[in-house]
Formats: structure tokens, sequence, C-alpha cells
């Protein structure tokens, strides 16, 4: 598996079976060491898609602007909320839920759609997933813009508290990569498991107060209060929270944030505990 | 250290058709038995590509793999490569892998003759700087010329061969493993192509040639391996290993400049 230069010391403390903790360990640490190779990779990507238009990959931002601003005046008007609360809190949400949306519904092909790749050049599983999610990562660039642009326009407060951001974005891109190991490598031997994943987060889109304002819901109260409080079942919800709280000027709430950290940690034991027995398949399988 | 080691490796793959590799059938497949756990890989067919391979790679190892088509040639690099890890028996692979077995493989179509170099250099174990210095020497061994500014969709399949080729035989890997299906390019290019392949060779640590070309291979190695359905059937110096499979000595059919060109090379 040695694949550069600085990999070497790896071979050194390996086990010789192909499933234990330190080769799964050392997929991800060969992974890491190799960001130049999927940090160009994922530019790349990004670059593909936009290659002979004109403003290229501003369209990433663009899109994103158009959808937001016209879901948010259509449900502004429909859920009676203030445009100036109600454009920010729906742009905010549509730009984390594409970066996790992709995380999963990529991370089902990230192995199967690399099988060139996989089969001719001998590279750390994880440079896919890194690949994978470095290119959200930078998507997630693109569509900020708006974000932006609407705290500007909106002049939404935002205070120190708006800094929990930053480590909220780094949960979530944990998270995203966890996610597409774990899937990628099930999905690769059982390809029914792409198409589930498209229509459960599709599904999950609807579910999670991303157009709709939850709080606001409950606060009415009747059976709708009843139902809005159901969300709070929705692993997404926190993810979307622990983000769009910051990033909206509201306050923090620590519930969230126990219920994705819980989550990491859980997901990357499972992810580990998956790349540790069927690393060495995933070769076989795709 | 360079090194290559391998005990007792087998390389099978499980054959799974549409059904066998849905989800539904595993399931269904577990539940319907009570008790003994079956494991799911044991209805799934599987093909045997590579039995018992033992063998041993040190610093200086020219090896040449010869076998008919199907016999492994290909599963034994990807073995060597760390591609595949075997699903039985041990491979201790030290040092950097080179592997060249698809020229195409990493390569762009959208982007420039230059951006390909730096990415399939990068694919390779080079970093960025090591591949920009030798984007020079790779324009001008590929006579490419500007062409290099341009998308690699733009190219002829012979163009993509001499980049492929150029960028390739510009590395310095430690364990180079090269699959055959260099071709496709002109007499006067395959002459050039040569001297570079042969510089590689001399410059990488251990060896391993996958071809059915007796040139090639008398040229570039010292030691012959022959597989016969997916097992070595012989191992040893090459000009006796490849009698044995060919049934004659493979000399004779040289021309004199290839006899002189490995005179040279053994001299």
């Amino acid at each position: 598996m040695q694949y550069t230069a600085a990999a070497p010391e790896i071979t050194a403390d390996r086990g010789l079976s192909s499933r234990s903790w330190s080769r799964a360990f050392g997929d991800l640490r060969a992974g890491w060491q190799q960001r130049r190779l999927w940090g160009h990779l994922g530019w790349q990507d990004i670059r593909q898609g936009y290659r002979r238009s004109v403003i290229g990959p501003l369209w990433i931002t663009i899109s994103l602007g158009v959808q937001a601003l016209g879901m948010g005046l259509l449900y502004a008007a429909l859920f009676g909320q203030p445009i100036a609360f109600f454009l920010p809190y729906l742009a905010v949400g549509l730009i984390i839920w594409q970066f996790m949306a992709s995380c999963i519904n990529e991370g089902a092909e990230v192995f199967i759609r690399n099988e060139g790749l996989i089969k001719h050049l001998p590279a750390p599983l994880s440079v896919h997933v890194f690949r994978l999610v470095w290119r959200q990562l930078l998507f997630f660039g693109h569509n900020v813009l708006v974000w932006v642009a609407l705290v500007l326009i909106f002049r939404t407060h935002l205070g120190w508290g708006s800094l929990m951001a930053f480590p909220a974005l780094a949960v979530i891109v944990l998270n995203g990569a966890w996610v597409a190991v774990l899937i990628g490598i099930i999905a690769t031997r059982y390809r029914d498991i792409p198409p589930v994943t498209t229509s459960v987060v599709t599904l999950m889109f609807f579910m999670t107060p991303i157009v709709w304002n939850y709080q606001d819901l409950i606060s009415k109260g009747g059976p709708g209060a009843e139902r809005a409080r159901l969300a709070e079942l929705n692993p997404f919800l926190h993810f979307v929270e622990i983000l769009r709280r910051p990033m909206i000027g509201q306050s923090f709430e620590p519930r969230h944030w126990v219920v994705t950290l819980a989550i990491t940690v859980v997901g990357w034991a499972a992810a580990l505990l998956i790349l540790r027995n069927y690393r060495a398949r995933v070769s076989y399988w795709v | 250290m360079v090194s290559i080691d391998v005990r007792g490796a087998c390389v099978n793959f499980p054959i799974f058709d549409a059904k066998t590799r849905s989800l539904k059938k595993a399931l269904l497949g577990t539940v319907g038995r009570a008790g003994g756990k079956i494991g799911m890989d044991a209805k799934v067919p599987v093909i045997e590509a590579l039995r018992d391979i033992t063998l041993s790679l040190r610093h200086g190892d020219r090896v040449g793999l010869i076998g008919h088509n199907g016999a492994g040639k290909s599963t034994l690099l990807r073995l060597l490569s760390g591609i595949y890890e075997p699903t039985m028996g041990v491979s201790r692979i030290v040092g950097k892998v080179a592997p060249v077995f698809d020229l195409g493989v990493g390569m762009d179509p959208e982007i420039s003759g230059y951006e390909n170099i730096i990415i399939r250099g990068l694919f390779l174990g080079m970093t960025r700087k090591q591949m920009e210095a030798r984007t020079e020497e790779i324009a001008e061994f590929s006579e490419l010329g500007d062409y290099l500014s341009m998308p690699l969709r733009t190219y002829s399949t012979g163009m993509r061969v001499r980049l492929a080729l150029g960028v390739v035989t510009s590395i310095d890997p430690e364990i180079l493993l090269l699959d055959e299906g260099i071709g496709a390019v002109d007499a006067a290019f395959l002459e050039k192509a040569r001297e570079r392949l042969t510089a590689l060779v001399e410059r990488s640590g251990i060896l391993v040639f996958a071809s059915h070309s007796d040139e090639f291979l008398i040229e570039l190695c010292s030691s012959g391996l022959w597989l016969d359905h997916g097992q070595i059937r012989e191992q040893g110096d090459l000009r006796e290993v490849l009698s044995h499979y060919k049934g004659k000595d493979p000399y004779e059919n040289l021309s004199p400049e290839a006899l002189s060109r490995v005179a040279e090379a053994t001299r």
C-alpha cells in the first residue's frame, strides 16, 4: 500500500492481517497525508462542472441564491413569517442541507464511482472520502456567499456567539466523513443502498425544519405543535441547528450540541469498525 | 529497504450477480436459517484468480511475468501493488509502488495536458513540485509542444499514449509494476520510449513486468516467473523459464539489433 514517499513508516507498525485496527487507522492517516492529491482533485471536480461557462463556479452561488429567494418569498407568505428573518433562515438551512445531503448521497457511491482508480492505483480508501467531503466543503464555501449577502441586506444581528458556527461546521464535516466511509463501503457490497439513501434523504428534507420553522409551530400550540415537537427526534434537525443558530444570530442551545457530538462519536465508531473489517474487501467488490 | 514478500497468498473474487448483491437476498438468506450463522459470501460463486503464491523480491530484482491470457498476471501485479490484499496468506510490501497498468487511468479529458501531467504524477506518489520540474522534459519527450495547453480530449489516441508514457517514465519508483499494453504508438516513438523505459527500470529498485513480448522481457528482466491457472509454474532464470514456456530458446527468434541491445544491457 505504500503509495507516497511519506507513507512507508506505516508498513513497519501495521499488522500482517488485513483486518486490524492499525490498518484501518493507517488508511485514514495515509489518506490525510495525500491531501495534496485530493485537495487538487476536489477543486478539479468543481471546476470541471463549469469548465466552459463564463462565470464558472459562481453558478453554484447563483443557483442557491435563486432557490432560496424563490422558496423564501413563497413560504414566508404561506407561513406568515417576516422576510427579514425567514430568508436568511431558509438560505442557511438550504446551504447546510445541501452539504449533508450530498455527503450522504454521493457517499453511497464514493467507491463505486471510483472503481477505475481503486483498481489501478493503490491509494488509501480515505482519499476518495476526503476528496468528496472537501468538494462539498468547497460547494459550501460558494453557497455561503448567499448568506453573506443576506446578512448585509437584512442587517441580521450577529454577536460573538456567531463564532460557534466554526466548531459547528467542523462537527458537520466530521460527520460527513464517517457517513461516506460507512455508507460507501456498505453500498459497494450491496448495490441497493444508493437508491435507498437517495429517497430517504429526499424524505428527510421535508421532515427537517428548513422550509418550515418548528419553534414557531410549537409556540403557536395546537396539534401542529405536537407534530413539530416530534422533529426533535430527527437527528438532522440538530445538525442544522448547531450551525444555523449562530449564522442567523440565535442563541446557543446546548442540547443540539449534545446530540450531534454523541452522533459523531457513535458514527465514527461504527465507520471505523466497518473500515477495519471490510477495507481490504472494497477493491474486490467494486 | 525495498522488498516484497508474499507467502501462500490467494486471491479469490466473489462474483456477485444482481441477485446475490442485493441486501434483500442476504437478509432473507440468513433469516431463513435458524441458529448457525452462515457467511453470506459462502453462497457467492468465487473465482480463484491466484492460488498459493509465494515469492520474495529484493532490491535489484527484475522479474518478467509470463503466462497465457487469464493466467493471473494482472491480478498478481495488483496483489504486489497492494490494491488487492490476499484473501488467504500474507503479503508485505515495503517501498513506494508505481503501478503502470493502464496508461489512461487518472487522466482527465477536460483538462489540459499540463494539468494532467501534474495529476497523473500525484497519483503515482510524486509531489506537485517534482512534477513541475519534469514538465519540460515530458513535453520534449512526448513531442506535444503547444498541444500541452489544450484539453486532453482534443488529443488523438497516439498523443494520449505519448503523454501518459512520458509521465509514467519520468517518475522515480522504488517498486515498478508494469503491465503490457504499452503499444499503440508509432515505431520511431517506441524506440524513444524504449530508452526511457530502460532508464526508468534502472532507476527503480524492483521491477515486475508482465508481457507477451520476448524481446521486451529479455531486455528489461533477468528472472522469470511463469504463471499458469493462478499458480506459479516455474520461477528462475528468465531464459530458462521462457524456454520451458515456449518450448524453444527465445534467443533464437530475436532480431540482431535486439540481441546487441541485450548484450549491451547485460554487460
